[in-house]
């Protein structure tokens, strides 16, 4: 083991320790004063804000953004957009009145108007559905990012991060969740600024080295003929030893296998007017027997597919260096119609009992880069643009309906420190969100891509500026995923143990029974993440959190602002309401194309090809709650004047009344 | 869960009406832009490829102000609230928990 990789493992450690000391540290404190319970209701609203921002900054945020952006530019951006817009909702329609009516849970609130348990219930499972499918994606990014830093498996990454969260969840609680969130806030928010400094001080080259750390890789294109359909390469080193045609989305590409010396590699062919060119790749071969080779030669530590990632012309220029560029420089260049960026694409098939996947360049031009449509394909089916809608919808009203962002209201003192508090978060998080679009396109062309694995494309860029940065990068963003997971296991325990099992089923008697309760929720919920972290390998983080957006948006927020702005609803709309979004986005998610891949199937067999419920869920919600409602208003004025629990739901009554 | 319960907020908060609906009026002002932009993508993705400014494009510009208008609509909001509730408190009808 290298001093490099000490150090990264040093301060990987440091940093992880530094989250589990504050972590006991609060918890101990918190036990001395008043026994288990930690002092709720009584952070600061300037703390709340950052842990907001801690809290809501998960993996997704930074490691499937920054993947996405660096792999498919702008597109990746929108979730940023739509991430930090759903904040608007948040504090304009949800965060004082949350306040206001709740207690402990998204659930209180909904039962200081309605005392039904039929809802209590409902809107529990919610809670923990939406809490579970959120928890995948972070398990995801925990999994990903312990390969590299601590060079050990994917699985080990998933069951460490679920073993110390659950270990932080049953045994300290709010108050230190709170402080470990904002803790890691903060150090992410200082740490990607300090990259993009770092970045925009290098500024662009046609041959990055990643600071002179890598040799820049030139990869290779020679010339060639073609006759009767065998394409020959003109340079006689080479000879042509295998053909293969890859047919996707009505467009063929072919592979030519070229032998050099003894080694024999797959090449991609281009056939313009000026002639036929075959360009190197890079492969990855499973043989027969299982033998895996990279490049032509055995796979092994040292034998590895190359990062990747280059601008190969700025602004025309094939061979520069830029020097240190300004933010808006920086993205000028980029933009520009006559930058190239050389994306990466990849390529899978059998043949003779091998299975092949080839990686290879697609030149880009930079104004295609920094406008939609790499990803989501708004020049394309009516499907593609539906499937668009649906996602910036999810994002818009995802956020407001978040059991860990709910809970966090009830944090806060007062009305007025929930609403400085979502301040401070659209802030913070507005202001790293500007940063992930740096930080994607600074990946995309330092060679800091991993093929295999998008998500690690921000903390490979850090790598770029030295180990120092890279162990602190991901040493935060696991401390991310530690913080992350810690509040939606908290939201997940609490909808277990105080909704379920003491508000609903009234099993709870004494404040002991519902700690011991809470910490058995901890540790289910914790069990279900690493096991569906296991399952979800490989899929993009950030495409996962779109998912669990438009479940809670669907189950959620609905009835969240029917609740605050219409009068006649019922309980029973609210049920419905619940019911019919959670069912709705869970079961067209099942059916994706997305989910067909994870079973193992061919994804275009998918019953449903659309990517994102959320513009049928959301919806189906809206008129569930507003039907049912309808059809129930005789149930309304009993429910109108049943005894209200709450101060709040006392005025919220007069109120009522009043109208 | 696993924190104490959130304090109770007592009394009646007279500038909840006038928040509501500031809030509501600045989430409508927010969600059209936000409606636009989705709608430019969707009908005219072309539109979000010409350059505004300093070689900048609507894409990254629309996408930049998005998220700086949404800060700058969070501290108007505050602001117009805090102001709001201190004037009832000067009268002694507002009550925060």
């Amino acid at each position: 083991m290298g001093d490099r990789s000490v150090l990264a493992i040093v301060i990987f450690l440091v940093i992880v320790g530094l989250v589990l000391f504050v972590s006991f540290w609060t918890a101990r404190r918190a036990r001395s004063a008043s026994g288990y319970y930690a002092a709720g209701g009584r952070i600061h609203w300037g703390v709340n804000g950052i842990a907001f921002a801690g809290d809501y900054l998960s993996a997704a945020s930074f490691l499937g953004i920054c993947g996405m952006i660096a792999t498919a530019g702008y597109d990746g951006f929108l979730y940023s957009i739509g991430y930090l817009a759903g904040w608007v909702v948040a504090l304009f329609v949800v965060a004082e009145p949350m306040r206001r009516l709740g207690k402990y849970t998204f659930t209180d609130a909904i039962d200081s108007k309605f005392t039904k348990r039929g809802l209590k219930l409902v809107a529990a499972l919610a809670t923990l559905i939406v809490s579970i499918f959120y928890l995948i994606p972070q398990m995801v990014g925990a999994g990903v990012l312990i390969q590299p830093l601590l060079g050990l498996p994917y699985w080990v990454g998933v069951v460490l991060v679920g073993a110390i969260v659950i270990t932080i969840v049953a045994t300290a609680g709010m108050t230190s969740t709170t402080y470990v969130q904002f803790i890691k806030g903060s150090l992410l928010i200082v740490f990607a600024l300090v990259i993009v400094v770092a970045l925009l001080v290098r500024g662009l080259s046609t041959t990055p080295d990643q600071g002179g750390r890598v040799d820049f890789y030139q990869y290779k294109t020679i010339a060639a003929t073609q006759a009767g359909g065998t394409i020959t390469p003109s340079d006689a080193a080479y000879m042509n030893v295998g053909q293969h045609d890859v047919t996707a989305k009505g467009k063929t590409t072919t592979f030519v296998k070229l032998q050099n010396g003894g080694t024999a590699t797959w090449w991609k062919a281009t056939v313009t007017d000026a002639g036929v060119a075959l360009h190197e790749t890079q492969e990855v071969v499973v043989a027969k027997d299982g033998t895996k080779y990279v490049n032509g030669a055995v796979a092994s530590s040292t034998n590895k597919l190359r990062e990747v990632g280059t601008i190969a012309k700025i602004e025309g220029q094939e061979t520069a260096k830029t020097g240190s560029l300004n933010p808006f420089s920086f993205l000028a260049k980029i933009g520009s119609k006559n930058s190239v960026i050389d994306l990466w694409k990849n390529a899978k098939w059998t043949q003779d009992g091998e299975t092949i996947t080839v990686y290879y360049e697609v030149p880009t031009t930079g104004d295609t880069i920094t406008k939609p449509g790499l990803n989501f394909k708004l020049q394309g089916s009516w499907l593609d643009r539906v499937d668009f809608i649906s996602l910036m919808i999810a994002l818009f009203l995802g956020t407001a309906a978040l059991p860990h962002i709910l809970i966090r209201y009830y944090t806060v003192p007062s009305q007025r420190a929930a609403r400085k508090s979502t301040v401070v978060a659209i802030a913070a998080i507005g202001f790293f969100y500007i940063l992930t679009l740096f930080l994607g396109l600074g990946a995309m062309t330092n060679g800091t891509i991993n093929v295999l694995d998008n998500n690690m494309s921000a903390p490979l860029l850090a790598q770029s500026f030295g180990t120092f940065l890279f162990a602190m990068i991901s040493a935060i963003a696991f401390a991310t995923v530690l913080g992350t997971v810690s509040g939606l296991i908290i939201a997940a325990s609490g909808a277990v143990a105080h909704d379920l099992l003491d508000r609903f089923a009234g099993l709870i008697k004494t404040e002991r029974t519902k700690v011991v309760a809470g910490r058995i929720a901890a540790f289910v919920v914790g069990a279900v993440a690493i096991l569906l972290g296991l399952a979800f390998q490989s899929v993009n983080v950030s495409f996962l959190v779109g998912l669990a957006f438009a479940v809670a948006a669907s189950a959620n927020l609905p009835c969240i602002i029917m609740m605050l702005f219409w009068k006649r609803t019922t309980s029973k709309g609210m049920i419905a309401s619940v019911i019919v979004g959670t069912v709705s986005s869970v079961g067209i998610i099942l059916f994706t194309p997305t989910l067909w891949e994870i079973y193992g199937l061919d994804p275009s067999t998918a019953p449903i090809q659309m990517k994102n419920p959320g513009i049928i869920s959301i919806p189906l919600s809206f008129i569930a709650i507003y039907l049912v409602s309808k059809l129930t208003k005789r149930d309304q004025m009993a429910e109108r004047y049943a005894t209200p629990k709450t101060p709040a739901a006392v005025e919220a009554v007069a109120a009522t009344v009043k109208d | 869960m696993l924190h104490e319960p959130a304090p109770e907020i007592h009394g009646v908060d007279e500038a909840a009406s006038f928040k509501r609906r500031l809030g509501l009026q600045m989430l409508a002002g927010y969600g059209l832009l936000y409606v636009i932009f989705i709608a430019i993508n969707v009908i005219r993705p072309k539109t979000m490829g010409v350059i505004v400014v300093g070689g900048l494009n609507l894409a990254i510009i629309y996408g930049f102000a998005l998220i700086v208008i949404a800060f700058i609509l969070a501290i108007v909001y505050n602001w117009m609230c805090t102001k709001h509730e201190r004037s009832f408190e000067n009268e002694g009808t507002v009550r925060h928990g």
